[in-house]
């Protein structure tokens, strides 16, 4: 069995009396893709920043590699080698496409690597055509892809996703799904979603939080087919 | 047991006075979030409308509790509708701004009023207590602070007035949508926030010499004040002027009124960087 | 960075060089230093707010250091030398310390901007009062209100009789202007300028990728400072008197109308903000018609309100829109920058 990259053990986050996150139990393989489901509330996105070290949990430990990274800044565990993406898009809206992701290769590769790293990620991603446009000037789904340009730049081991397909459209979602495929072979990935269509198409196992703790973690067939999960979650055709 | 009633009533004055300096300023960023760095200056022209007033022969008291507030108030009315209307939002820009309306200001008034000092006396006369001389227009200005404290209270949590206000300020769209037009809000309570700071002005002018230039002492305190007291308004200025005036007086009595100044910028310091949301922002939470 | 080299650098040394010739024929050279000096302190200002992101409402705190520093290591060192390195070092020293409070702390734009602001009142109250025997430095008395006095100015390293001043000494500070200049724009090209850039943009996005956004902001912060305690330093020996009005709220004050006059975002927009205004007050203070207070007021409030960018990007989009071929002009602008990047505040 490939080895434990993300592990959390009995996270909590409260919030005043809150409990957004509910001593949740996870544990993602090397190569794995997960995604994280469930209604609006459920406490995938605390969930999400428990672990990038957005916010710091109340209880509970998070294990990344076998170290200890509870409570950890964003930096330091992005400094890991983990290409975070959150929810609405984090860009440097004044710069352009090339800056933008100039900046996350620079980070672990010397200078001239990093110039020819972001010029291949921007063939890779289609980003071409607006390299030198200034991020601010993009619409929402270009800005998704830059970003997502932002978190490949990086060649990370752990990859988190926030909602990465959020308003983009059905050719994009395509490319993204290529993409992380692709990602897979050299990164472990998780991704917060709604889209089902999307999910259904790149998912293999796939988490269901519910109020804060996780309902069920199976194959997404199964899931998708289970009625708790269909009463909790799925009120709609998918 | 005098020395103790003297300290009570000095410590309540710091406090009071750190209230009144800072109502204005609160009432404004506590509901626009604008920081109007002209405040200090809205403070001397209450001062110097009161010494005007006076000389013209309104009586005292009128001049500072009426005359000042609405004149001042609507100098602020007229500031809003020219100036700080255009740069909603843009909190930097509006501090930028009000910055360049305190100078000119106090270019104005030195050019109506001259760089001399001008001043009246205290309209109320020092009583003893035991072995100490007790000034009286302390505990005038304690009163008004309480009043003041007392009505803003009043205003914002038991008239529609205020209702509408406090809607506004958390979500000026929304009171737009029902039908409240965000413009007249602003207009009013900058009105408001300005005549507090002409009232705060023209009682305290009496303890001072007032130039053009007596602005500049008080809106580094009160922006002090205003920020450290954190989102709940009132509460808020409760508690850091409390907390401030305390401080200040304290270390004026062990050490000297140099100290005490600058105990209370140290101490506003140590608050916001372990307080950086204000003391509000943490404690006291929800409160008006 | 090739460009950087082959053309920017010889292009910037040449204007220099013009101006610095030029000018003294339209200006006197005792005026222009101060200008010079002026135009440093803006630059510094204008590097860590228009680049950076860093609101800072008491760069001048960092003047008067440098400023006190010098006087002080002067009378009690009596050559110019290492007062001047001194002079640098202690302003830098102190930034580091407070950015470090500051931004580990996770203060962010108004409330940065408070801290600063109240940093400088300390200093200005304390100093202020310290006019009595018994605040001595070595063999320096601080001297409250009053300021110090008589201590050694700019002297040839190592000859304490050989002094600069006057003409020399005017070209002596445009150098020092032209050198921080260029290295400064040097940073900006290099790595870690360009993230300093991005932390104004973003700085969740900067933290997000590994980089260390409180450490970086904390250097830059010093580095302003650095920059100011030189000019501080400069100043000390202009003037050859230090006073607490280094340290005011009204100082602060005029270091900022200098960025937004001048055009924040740019490198010499606040340098030509600082001298520019810096000027006018010399001439305006020659009349007294109109008040030069209310004048600089109203300055200010007719910038903040139409022409918000500054004037040097003003100037220039004329420049591009007269001359230059049509392409697009970069949207974010100075308003941004001022009124805070994603994830500031």
């Amino acid at each position: 069995m490939a080895e434990v990259v993300l592990e959390t053990v009995g996270l909590t986050m409260r919030f005043g009396g809150v409990v957004a996150s509910d001593n949740v139990d996870f544990k993602l393989r090397a190569g794995e893709l997960r995604c994280l489901i469930g209604p609006n509330g459920a406490g995938k996105s605390t969930f999400f920043k428990c672990v990038t070290g957005l916010l710091t949990p109340t209880g509970g430990q998070v294990f990344m590699r076998g170290h200890e990274t509870t409570g950890w800044n964003p930096h330091q565990v992005a400094a890991l080698g983990v290409g975070i993406k959150t929810q609405v898009p984090n860009l440097m809206d004044g710069l352009d496409v090339f800056e933008n992701i100039w900046m996350a290769a620079r980070r672990f590769l010397p200078m001239q690597d990093a110039m020819r790293k972001t010029t291949e990620v921007i063939e890779r991603l289609a980003l071409g055509p607006i390299a030198r446009t200034e991020l601010g000037r993009l619409a929402h789904g270009e800005r998704q892809r830059v970003e997502l340009g932002l978190v490949v730049a990086g060649d990370p081991w752990l990859v988190l996703l926030d909602e990465p397909a959020a308003g983009m459209s059905a050719d994009d979602v395509e490319r993204m799904s290529d993409i992380i495929r692709e990602m897979t072979r050299t990164a472990a990935v998780v991704i917060v979603e709604h889209d089902m269509q999307f999910i259904r198409s790149i998912a293999n196992t796939v988490t269901v939080f519910h109020q804060g703790a996780v309902l069920m973690e199976d194959h997404v067939d199964r899931v998708m087919a289970d009625l708790t999960v269909r009463n909790v979650y799925l009120g709609k055709k998918a | 047991m005098d020395l103790v009633f003297v300290i009570i009533v000095e410590m309540l004055y710091a406090v009071a006075s750190l209230v009144l300096i800072s109502a204005g300023l609160a009432i404004v960023f506590g509901m626009m979030k604008i920081i109007n760095l002209a405040h200090g200056e809205f403070m001397m022209l209450g001062g110097y409308v009161t010494i005007t007033a006076v000389s013209l022969g309104a009586n005292v008291f009128i001049a500072m509790l009426i005359i000042a507030p609405v004149i001042v108030g609507l100098i602020g009315l007229v500031v809003e509708r020219l100036v700080i209307r255009h740069l909603y939002g843009r909190l930097v820009d509006t501090m930028l701004a009000t910055w360049g309306l305190s100078l000119f200001f106090i270019g104005l008034a030195t050019t109506i009023f001259g760089n001399t000092t001008t001043g009246i006396s205290t309209p109320i006369s020092g009583f003893t207590v035991g072995d100490y001389q007790v000034n009286g227009y302390n505990f005038f200005i304690i009163l008004i602070a309480i009043v003041l404290l007392g009505l803003m209270y009043a205003v914002l949590k038991g008239t529609r007035l205020g209702l509408i206000a406090r809607g506004a300020m958390q979500l000026p769209d929304m009171a737009a949508a029902l039908g409240y037009s965000p413009e007249r809000i602003y207009m009013a309570t900058f009105f408001c926030g300005s005549a507090l700071s002409g009232l705060a002005g023209a009682i305290l002018a009496p303890l001072v010499g007032l130039v053009p230039t007596s602005g500049g002492a008080y809106i580094a305190k009160a922006f002090i004040t205003v920020i450290a007291g954190g989102p709940s308004l009132i509460t808020g200025l409760m508690a850091s002027s409390g907390l401030f005036g305390l401080i200040n007086q304290i270390f004026t009595f062990a050490v000297s009124p140099v100290m005490g100044e600058v105990a209370l910028l140290v101490a506003a310091v140590v608050l916001l960087r372990l307080l950086p949301q204000g003391v509000t922002g943490k404690f006291f939470r929800g409160r008006m | 960075m090739a460009s950087f080299w082959a053309k920017e650098v010889p292009a910037t040394i040449l204007v220099a060089a013009l101006l610095m010739w030029v000018m003294p024929m339209m200006i006197g050279t005792y005026t222009l230093t101060v200008l010079v000096i002026y135009g440093m302190l803006g630059f510094s200002l204008g590097l860590i707010w228009g680049f950076g992101g860093i609101l800072c409402f008491g760069q001048a705190a960092f003047f008067g250091l440098g400023a006190y520093t010098y006087a002080i290591a002067a009378i009690n060192i009596g050559d110019s030398t290492i007062p001047m390195l001194l002079a640098v070092l202690v302003p830098a020293v102190f930034a580091a310390l407070l950015g470090a409070m500051m931004f580990y702390g996770r203060l962010t734009d108004v409330y940065l901007g408070v801290i600063t602001l109240v940093v400088t009142l300390i200093l200005f109250k304390f100093i202020n009062s310290t006019a009595g025997p018994e605040y001595v430095i070595g063999k320096a008395r601080l001297g409250g209100f009053n300021g110090i006095p008589g201590f050694q100015t700019l002297n040839v390293p190592g000859q304490p009789n050989d002094y600069i001043y006057g003409d020399p000494y005017y070209y002596f500070c445009a150098i020092l202007l032209l050198i921080v200049y260029l290295l400064v724009s040097w940073l900006l090209k290099s790595s870690f300028g360009r993230v300093a850039v991005g932390i104004r943009e973003n700085e969740v996005r900067v933290a997000l990728m590994g980089y260390d956004v409180r450490a970086r902001k904390t250097v830059l912060f010093a580095a302003g400072a650095a920059i100011a305690g030189l000019a501080g330093a400069l100043f000390a020996n202009w003037g050859e008197i230090v006073t607490p009005n280094l340290f005011s709220l009204g100082q602060s004050a005029e270091i900022i109308i200098w960025c937004i006059v001048g055009g924040l975002g740019t490198r010499i927009g606040p340098i030509v903000g600082a001298a520019g205004l810096a000027y006018l007050k010399f001439l305006l203070g020659q009349q007294s018609m109109i008040d030069n207070t209310l004048l600089t007021g109203i300055i200010l409030v007719l910038f903040v309100l139409f022409l918000p960018k500054g004037l040097v990007p003003a100037i220039a989009s004329l420049w591009r829109i007269s001359f230059g071929r049509r392409r697009k002009l970069p949207r974010h602008g100075a308003r941004r920058i001022r009124n805070g990047g994603v994830g500031n505040g």
